[in-house]
């Protein structure tokens, strides 16, 4: 019974799929080989966006901990004088008493050096400052003390100190309880401060406590820097207060300025010169489409026999067309597939090595993939058009 | 009735001015077993093609199963050989890595059935050329006739109107050859219609019908009188439906 309509039955998508992997299942090692240009392509994408996130979403965290409601104030030029102006001695108990203020901390800058022993000349400071210190400082600056202990009402007389980590490092101190030079006296050291990322210039510091800097080093109790912690809502306010509360004779002396905005830029241009690294992936991205077109070529050109025969099993041009389509895509969607992995490993040992949180983010996988199927179809269509144009008899006769 | 096979002064020239075909006319009755004979060159690999719509004529008519080939677009044609002709090559074409069961699936692949259905079919139609013993077994794992069994059983699942066989001997020994010629006698005693396309007039001898072909033209057309005495209608009797199945436990002897 001959039914008089002839039209062709749809492939279903399963069948689609087992006839466009056919060819692939035979030749594993070819897999491998033209899958391998994309899945580089990928992977450098990959790891290149994974890992600016990462370490972007690291400075995020990092200075979610550190907060952004903190403002540092310091002397400017002094506009009539010349020279470095002075803030005046009441200027950190003055800006303690803005509405919204939580915490204040000030440092005034001392003359003499700090240095390991005597046999050291005075001129070698190793880049280190002497500073005193108010007791407050170490919570304004969401500081912590790594070993020993900060300076309190009772050692901040005596001739104590509180070295940064890296004026510890530099001086060669590990433990509480050892000496330093400061000027013509010795002091103990009784605690070193972990690292305090708002605040590198404290680190590279020597603090004495603020009575022993008056009795013991000549200090004239004007600070030099304010650091001021407020609530996160009232930090604008404050921000505008602060010049005039400071010094309210001469507010144009005063420097304000927010050490996280630093941070936050840093954040914000992370990834900036990624750009070129991106291209390169890119670029490999591209040469693996051409491996895989030239792939698709090479197949459809040994096929020929399977193409003649599919043709006279009944196969329409679209079938033939489709076929190959399916085994270009999933070519190179194998070898994007093996890209995103490697390139999220990359950027796993990176993030792990460095300390930071693994972000892979989810929009660069699907950009990746997007980029994998568009290459994966453009590389087999032409490919597949000349697969289906084939005559079937000519297919079947080579050989 | 209708002939599975109608062909009216078929000419094919190729490009080049080469004439393959010279106004060829073949009729090809439903239940028919028939040689297409001739020595290389005289056309007859053209012949198979234009019978097996995988190429049209440059001139003359071509009817497959009650379809003029003129009138339907590549699709459709592709249709028409998916429905109605099945073929066998000298050189089996089948696939190296899979099974012969799925080999043998794979000639309904475009038939719209579902794959446990082809399967299904695939293995009804192993055990009609008698391998249903070799149903896992991949082609590297048989021998030669049996390949060309599975090829046969590939051309046949989907019942078509019309085999094909392009030299099915030609790459097999004697005795390989004959056990696949006898297949085809069996297929054929089930209501199968066969043409046999070879060189070799000792093959050619041994069925009902012979077409001789020389140099594009059709020189001698001999039917044997007393083609079989088993078959349960005439070889131009009225259409039935194709593939009786009543008679398939008796061609499973044949191994």
């Amino acid at each position: 019974m001959p039914s008089d309509r002839l039209t062709p039955a749809r492939l279903r998508p399963r069948d689609v799929l087992h006839v466009g992997s056919a060819g692939l299942r035979n030749r594993p090692m070819r897999v491998v080989l033209s899958a391998l240009g994309i899945a580089i392509g990928i992977a450098t994408m990959i790891a290149v966006v994974g890992i600016s996130a990462s370490s972007k979403t690291q400075l995020l965290r990092q200075l979610d901990e550190l907060g952004t409601n903190m403002l540092k104030v310091a002397p400017g030029e002094d506009l009539f004088n010349g020279g470095t102006a002075k803030l005046p001695e009441q200027a950190p108990g003055m800006i303690s008493r803005i509405a919204g203020v939580e915490h204040v901390g000030a440092t005034g800058d001392l003359k003499p050096t700090v240095r390991r022993s005597e046999k050291i000349p005075e001129s070698d400071t190793g880049g280190l400052a002497v500073k005193a210190a108010g007791e407050d400082l170490l919570k304004a600056l969401r500081g912590t003390v790594g070993v020993g202990t900060w300076l309190n009402d009772a050692n901040g007389r005596y001739p104590s100190v509180v070295l940064g980590n890296v004026a510890a490092e530099r001086l060669g101190i590990t433990t509480p309880g050892q000496q330093v030079l400061i000027g013509k006296r010795y002091f103990t050291v009784i605690g070193i401060l972990d690292p305090l990322p708002l605040a590198p210039e404290i680190e590279r510091s020597a603090l004495v406590g603020w009575k022993a800097a008056s009795t013991l080093l000549d200090f004239d109790g004007h600070p030099t820097q304010i650091y001021e912690r407020s609530s996160d809502a009232s930090v604008d306010t404050v921000h505008k207060l602060l010049a005039r509360t400071a010094a309210p004779e001469n507010p144009q002396n005063v420097k304000v300025s927010s050490p996280s905005a630093a941070l936050q830029a840093k954040a914000a241009t992370e990834g900036a010169f990624d750009n070129l690294l991106l291209g390169l992936g890119g670029v490999a991205l591209l040469v693996g489409g051409v491996g895989v077109a030239n792939t698709m070529i090479i197949s459809v050109l040994e096929r020929r026999h399977e193409i003649g025969l599919r043709r006279s099993l009944g196969a329409t041009r679209g079938q033939i067309r489709i076929q190959f389509v399916t085994e270009s895509l999933l070519l190179s969607g194998l070898g994007g597939l093996a890209g995103v992995v490697l390139g999220s490993a990359a950027t796993y040992v990176f993030a792990v090595s460095g300390g930071m949180p693994w972000v892979v983010p989810p929009w660069a996988v699907g950009g990746g993939f997007a980029a994998t199927l568009l290459i994966g179809s453009v590389a087999g269509l032409y490919p597949a058009v000349r697969a289906a144009r084939l005559s079937p008899t000519l297919a079947l006769q080579a050989g | 009735m209708t002939a599975v096979v109608e062909l009216n002064q078929v000419t094919k020239k190729y490009p080049g001015g080469v004439a393959a075909l010279r106004g060829v006319d073949l009729r090809v009755a439903h239940g028919e077993l028939l040689a297409i004979v001739g020595p290389s060159g005289s056309g007859k690999s053209t012949l198979l093609h234009i019978v097996g719509t995988l190429d049209r004529p440059t001139a003359g008519t071509v009817a497959i199963a009650g379809h003029d080939v003129a009138t339907l677009s590549d699709r459709r044609l592709s249709a028409l050989r998916a429905r109605h002709i099945g073929f066998v090559f000298q050189s089996f074409h089948l696939v190296a890595g899979a099974s012969a069961q799925d080999n043998v699936a794979e000639g309904l692949l475009y038939s719209g059935l579902t794959r446990a259905g082809r399967r299904k079919r695939a293995a009804e139609a192993l055990e009609r050329v008698g391998l249903a013993d070799r149903m896992h077994h991949r082609p590297h794992e048989l021998s030669g006739g049996q390949r060309q069994r599975v090829a046969i059983a590939r051309a046949v699942v989907g019942e078509p109107d019309l085999l094909l066989a392009d030299e099915p001997t030609g790459a097999l020994d004697s005795a390989s050859g004959e056990t696949v010629v006898q297949l085809l006698h069996d297929l054929n005693a089930d209501g199968a219609t066969i043409a046999v396309i070879t060189h070799d007039s000792e093959i050619a001898g041994a069925l009902p019908r012979q077409v001789r072909i020389r140099d594009g033209r059709v020189v001698e057309d001999t039917r044997a009188k007393p083609p079989k005495p088993t078959g349960p209608t005439g070889p131009t009797g009225p259409t039935g439906p194709t593939g009786p199945t009543g008679n398939e436990e008796q061609c499973q002897a044949t191994d």
